[in-house]
């Protein structure tokens, strides 16, 4: 989110530029061209000011920081401390690439990034399918749609983290509702959330349950918005329902739609809470996904190791970055006014 | 396209509703007046909701009746996350607690972090040589000592007389016993014979100590639980689970054990003093004289208990040193000891309240002094707060059928060599 935030206002002022260029009718421009600029847009400047500082300090600082910490090797034991009379200098060391050669060639951030993505695919595929076809049976007048709207909407309003609870306790191998009604229909009871398998699909449903309101409300203010006539016009065309969904419905969505995916991939891909809260990447490590190894290196185990943690998080930077420009490219070929 | 744009914009708007952040931050703090104790003295329990922590506050309110300037906060922290939290929060140098129940393991590694203020010569510690030898030795760092015993433990098997009674057995004195009363008992009961807590590594100590294993040797610094041993007692544990004479769980282990045992669902549990008053809580045990407690399976190499227990350690950054001090001194004094061995079962850490009347009527105390006398200590160093990470991992791992022991062996170790540098 953060990263999408910064990158917009970049865009926006980049925006800025290439319309001042554009302007420019062939001859060279004159010298004090930035002085121009801003004179002519000073007004501009100014206003958005504010927000690039609170930008900097909120997102930049941090930032590089955090990059700084990932080319050294600090933990727990030799950062700088001040702790009543004890004081303790810092004693961490540049280590340069090493932190980064390592992650890239052992196995452990391949193996979790490998689930992740998994994770990430799966979820937004299921919770985009579902969202899509909710919306659309909730955009007909049927009877008590206001009431059906709000009981769909309801996971969204619920703080994350009851939702999640509620879901560990359905979960629960020996006393939970789930394996309760299993057993009522004869069945063994499935272990949830102790089988590794089950334990990847439990948390994949949970985050689908969480994640359908979003998609769902998104998609469904996209349909609000394509006008009646095109249904009429394809109707009077002879087009059947399946052809009225493929042609005109899907098309008209296309603005909701490629920027929902795009926010559910980046959301889903660091979707702390769903995981930390329903296994805490257990059992063992399978459920573990970047976000949630990187909180562990820095705040589970000891010596807390920051180093570690940081350059997994700008891995996860770095990837997601690559994964929006891709996916603006790919937007920009096929005539989306990205 | 400018529908397209209020579409976006309407999706960034429903973003922005959708995420959210907090954070919570609380100062402690307290004055120091010449002569009489004031101020605040913040104290983190980590004690078991519900029974020991009732208990424990009313304890360390008390201590306002003994010095009326003194405002005690008393804050339950989980058990499970103390650790981290105390370290996070000590680290910031905010939200610390003036006073840590620092479990025996953790309270080295504070130390060599220098969170902890060294109480030689404070109020904290009064007759030092009273306090039992094996309790004391995880309080010393460096030579200084940092904290001050609280309780000491060890852990048996807890087990349902009734329904030992029902399927004709005795306690289990060997792991190939335990496997022989879990199969009787599902015979006769239907019921599975252990639970085996499956996301707390703590809890395989006894399997591993019986095999003749070792987490690490600090003596000539070398990495034990990757050897034959190590294997071996990993192998135990997955048998166990494997041949369903005992059921396990990855999450929510201390809740799913506590309710099992309390419901009759299993009929035996490994633990430890403190989750007794939480058990005669339960619907088994109305009648207390049904839970009883023997020792620990022995596997191959015999018998061997892990020894624990909870010193009390006080923060170096604590804005009021002086009736931080005083409150251990209270907290660990011989009344509030006896008090606690009476009330909750717990072990004292000084050889004077074990002559104590509770203390003395306490069968549970009874039945534990001697197992904690040859329980098998740790290696107080630093890192011994560190080992239970990467252990809990692999332990789950096997217990889930996701690796073989010998790997989770291996597993165990190579994390070990990375904490204990220079390690063999």
């Amino acid at each position: 989110m953060a990263v999408h935030t910064s990158q917009s206002v970049a865009k926006a002022a980049g925006d800025d530029v290439a319309r001042g260029r554009s302007r420019g009718t062939g001859t060279p421009p004159p010298p004090g061209k930035f002085r121009r600029a801003l004179s002519v847009h000073w007004y501009a400047w100014t206003m958005v000011a504010p927000v690039v500082i609170v930008i900097g300090v909120i997102i930049g600082y941090p930032l590089v920081r955090g990059i700084w910490l990932s080319l050294t090797d600090a933990n727990e034991r030799n950062v700088a401390r001040s702790i009543g009379v004890n004081e303790l200098p810092a004693t961490y060391e540049f280590v340069g690439l090493d932190n980064y050669a390592d992650a890239l060639t052992g196995g452990q951030f391949l193996g979790t990034l490998g689930w992740t993505l998994v994770w990430t695919v799966s979820c937004v595929g299921i919770t985009f399918a579902l969202g899509m076809a909710l919306a659309n049976i909730l955009n007909r007048k049927i009877a008590g749609r206001s009431a059906y709207r709000m009981a769909l909407i309801l996971p969204w309003a619920i703080p994350g983290f009851v939702s999640v609870f509620a879901w560990r306790f359905l979960y629960n191998e020996e006393r939970g509702l789930l394996n309760k009604i299993l057993g009522g229909a004869g069945i063994d009871g499935i272990p949830w959330l102790n089988d590794p398998t089950w334990a990847k699909f439990s948390v994949i449903a949970v985050n689908v349950w969480l994640g359908i309101p979003f998609i769902m409300v998104a998609l469904l203010g996209g349909l609000q918005s394509i006008p009646s006539e095109q249904y009429e016009a394809a109707e009077m065309d002879g087009a059947t329902a399946w052809q009225r969904f493929r042609h005109v419905t899907l098309p008209g969505l296309r603005p909701v739609s490629t920027t929902v995916v795009l926010l559910s991939t980046i959301w889903t891909f660091n979707m702390f809470p769903v995981i930390f809260l329903l296994t805490r990447g257990g059992p063992g490590e399978s459920t573990q996904i970047l976000v949630t190894q990187a909180y562990k290196f820095s705040f589970e185990i000891s010596p807390r190791d920051f180093a570690q943690s940081s350059t997994w998080g700008v891995l996860i930077l770095v990837l997601l970055m690559l994964f929006a420009v891709v996916y603006r490219r790919v937007l920009r070929t096929q005539g989306d006014n990205w | 396209m400018r529908r397209g744009i209020t579409a976006t914009a309407l999706v960034a708007a429903l973003a922005l509703a959708a995420t959210a952040c907090g954070s919570d931050e609380e100062s402690g703090g307290g004055s120091k007046s010449s002569g009489e104790l004031s101020g605040t003295v913040t104290w983190w329990d980590t004690s078991s909701v519900g029974t020991e922590d009732k208990v424990f506050k009313k304890i360390a309110e008390g201590f306002e009746k003994k010095h009326p300037k003194v405002d005690v906060k008393y804050v339950n922290v989980p058990f499970g996350e103390a650790q981290n939290k105390f370290k996070n929060a000590a680290q910031a140098g905010s939200g610390a607690p003036d006073v840590i129940r620092s479990e025996v393991a953790w309270t080295p590694e504070f130390a060599d972090l220098g969170y902890l203020a060294p109480l030689d010569g404070t109020a904290a510690l009064k007759d030092e040589s009273d306090f039992l030898k094996q309790a004391a030795a995880s309080t010393k760092y460096d030579g200084k000592t940092y904290a001050v015993p609280q309780v000491i433990d060890s852990m048996g098997v807890f087990y349902n007389k009734k329904m030992f009674k029902d399927a004709g057995v005795e306690p289990p004195a060997t792991v190939a016993d335990l496997k022989t009363v879990a199969e009787k008992i599902k015979d006769k009961t239907g019921k599975t014979g252990l639970y085996l807590r499956g996301d707390d590594s703590y809890y395989f100590l006894s399997f591993l100590y019986g095999e003749g294993g070792d987490l690490v040797n600090a003596s000539d610094k070398t990495i034990t639980v990757d050897k034959a041993e190590g294997v071996k007692a990993f192998g135990v544990v997955k048998d166990l689970v494997e041949s369903g004479a005992a059921k396990t769980d990855a999450t929510d282990g201390w809740e799913n054990m506590m309710q099992s045992f309390k419901n009759g669902d299993v009929a035996m549990m490994v633990n430890g003093p403190w989750a007794v008053a939480d058990t005669l809580t339960g619907d088994q045990f109305k009648d207390k004289a049904n839970l009883g407690i023997s020792t620990v399976p022995a596997g191959s190499a015999g018998q061997g208990a892990p020894q624990g227990g909870h010193n009390l350690a006080v923060y170096a950054g604590s804005g009021n040193l002086d009736a931080s001090y005083a409150f251990v001194e209270y907290m660990t004094s011989v009344e509030t000891q006896a008090q606690t061995a009476g009330e909750l079962n717990l072990l004292p850490t000084r050889t004077s309240a074990y002559a104590k009347q509770q203390a003395v009527d306490s069968e549970i105390v009874q039945f534990f002094k001697p197992v904690v006398e040859t329980a098998v200590e740790r290696p107080w160093i630093p890192e011994t707060g560190s080992l239970f990470a990467p252990l809990n991992t692999e332990y789950t791992k096997v217990l889930t059928g996701q690796t073989t022991p010998e790997k989770a062996a291996k597993a165990t170790g190579d994390s070990y060599r990375k904490l204990l540098k220079g390690w063999k």
